[in-house]
């Protein structure tokens, strides 16, 4: 019972911790480079908890970033949407690839992200953002085996399921 | 996150399915509504109380890495810097002081001209929050909100000119669109030769675009912009930007300039709000008291308000 609270707990503040640190200003240099944390947690549960994540989740997750960052409300969550659709889709082969071919599948998941965004940037009148915008999903998925190991490794020492 | 009953091999494929479509489309129509009527921050207004604090959680660290660079700064650096400032307000001084003596003179030229216009400005100060709006957005946080008595459309300035205006206000605080976001609009006039137009933000990166200068107008590099007043958004007189290149445009019936903004937009941490702006929003009171009587005056207050348009419209 108390194992399973402290499930939850965990399970929500990484989600808070995600936003908090898409909000997180870096130096102007890094600004582009910013990987999108919301979406790798995200992935990271779908992958390790499919059973629990629903596309609910994800959309109310997506809601809230986009009240934080208020750009545009349900922009951040049809993306979230998507992502989770598609990670929970292809879970049972995304969970036992080797650790490479994971990342990849990843990079695949975040530049999909990426081009979600465009469209509804360019169906809202925005200008094409420059470059450097695109280098996002390759930092994203250069830090995915990292931020795995460490959740994983921090998910069996509070041995939660 | 109850018990699952059917194996996450074989989840139906069509309820998820549907439940996607359900989301997309349900995303979708918050996206059009949200983009028609602009809701988004009526809602962030409620929410605030949810919203506020993540701010604040968000902003801490880069509060405290400059709190952090405070206290481990060098002494002697800090001294350097110290004296620098009192070099500085020893400089500001003299200069108010002598503003001081030419503004009183003004006032009293005015009131023999029988105007009301004074130059009293009431500011108030607010800092940024540390907080990342998404790369490639032209916005800031500040510290300041409607119960500090902030509202929309306030300029903002800092030590070295215009920086924007508050666009969005939350309970403590706001969000300001900086000059050079290209939603932003602000009314300037050229220093040198009095020419009135109006500087945009730019798609492509920090500067300023004027893109309607007549092609006969004498706009050169190193041009001064300072706020027209026109509009009754920005008061006149404050530095905008520096011309830094003149071409002419696409289109080719106009020149094009480009110009730095003069305020530090990037480095700033403590902003100024402007209040009670001398002229109400809108088309500017026809102003013939100022100046030679109207008798001698040629007629060009009445095409003054022609430009006010894109200004009125510059916070979307």
């Amino acid at each position: 019972m108390n194992r399973t609270r402290l499930a939850r707990w965990w399970f929500a503040g990484t989600l808070l911790v995600s936003l908090l640190a898409m909000l997180l200003p870096l130096p102007t240099v890094l600004e582009p480079f910013k990987p999108y944390w919301p979406a790798l947690v995200l992935l990271y549960w779908t992958l390790e908890a499919g059973d629990r994540m629903t596309l609910g989740m994800a959309f109310a997750l997506g809601l809230g970033a986009d009240l934080l960052d208020g750009v545009l409300l349900g922009e951040q969550a049809l993306r979230l949407t998507a992502l989770v659709f598609i990670a929970l889709r292809f879970r049972s082969r995304l969970r036992f690839f080797p650790m490479w071919q994971q990342t990849l599948a990843v990079l695949a998941l975040l530049v999909n992200d990426r081009i979600l965004l465009l469209i509804v940037r360019a169906f809202a009148g925005e200008a094409l953002p420059p470059l450097a915008w695109w280098v996002s999903p390759f930092v994203g998925a250069a830090l995915w085996p990292f931020l795995f190991l460490l959740m994983d490794d921090l998910r069996m020492r509070l041995r939660i399921q | 996150m109850g018990p699952e009953s059917s194996s996450p091999l074989f989840t139906g494929s069509v309820a998820g399915t549907l439940r996607l479509i359900f989301y997309l489309a349900l995303a979708m129509v918050l996206m059009v509504l949200d983009h028609r009527n602009g809701w988004l921050w009526r809602v962030r207004y409620n929410a605030a109380v949810v919203v506020e604090p993540l701010y604040k959680l968000a902003g801490m660290p880069s509060a405290g890495m400059h709190a952090l660079g405070v206290a481990f700064a060098d002494r002697k650096l800090l001294t350097e810097q110290n004296q620098h400032l009192r070099e500085d307000l020893l400089l500001a001084n003299a200069k108010l002081n002598r503003m001081a003596a030419v503004a009183e003179q003004n006032q009293r030229l005015k009131e023999l001209l029988d105007t009301r216009h004074n130059l009293t400005l009431k500011v108030q100060l607010a800092r940024v929050v540390g907080v990342d709006l998404g790369a490639y957005r032209h916005r800031l946080m500040l510290d300041a909100g409607a119960r500090q008595g902030v509202k929309t459309g306030q300029p903002v300035i800092d030590a070295h000119g215009v920086m924007g205006q508050i666009v969005h206000v939350l309970p403590s605080t706001s969000e300001m669109m900086l000059v050079t976001d290209p939603d932003s609009a602000i009314p300037v006039v050229i220093e040198r030769t009095g020419l009135r137009t109006v500087a945009y933000g730019s798609r492509e990166g920090d500067q300023l675009t004027l893109p309607t200068i007549p092609r006969a107008a004498d706009v050169k590099a190193g041009d001064h912009l300072l706020t027209s007043g026109i509009g009754g958004r920005f008061p006149p007189g404050f530095p905008v930007g520096e011309v830094v290149s003149v071409a002419p445009a696409a289109t080719g019936t106009f020149l094009e300039a480009h110009a730095e903004p003069s305020a530090d937009l990037d480095r700033s941490q403590d902003v100024l709000l402007l209040h009670d702006l001398a002229a109400p929003a809108g088309p500017p009171a026809p102003a013939p008291e100022a100046g030679p009587p109207a008798s001698l005056a040629p007629a060009v207050s009445s095409a003054a308000p022609a430009p006010a348009t894109p200004a009125t419209g510059a916070a979307r």
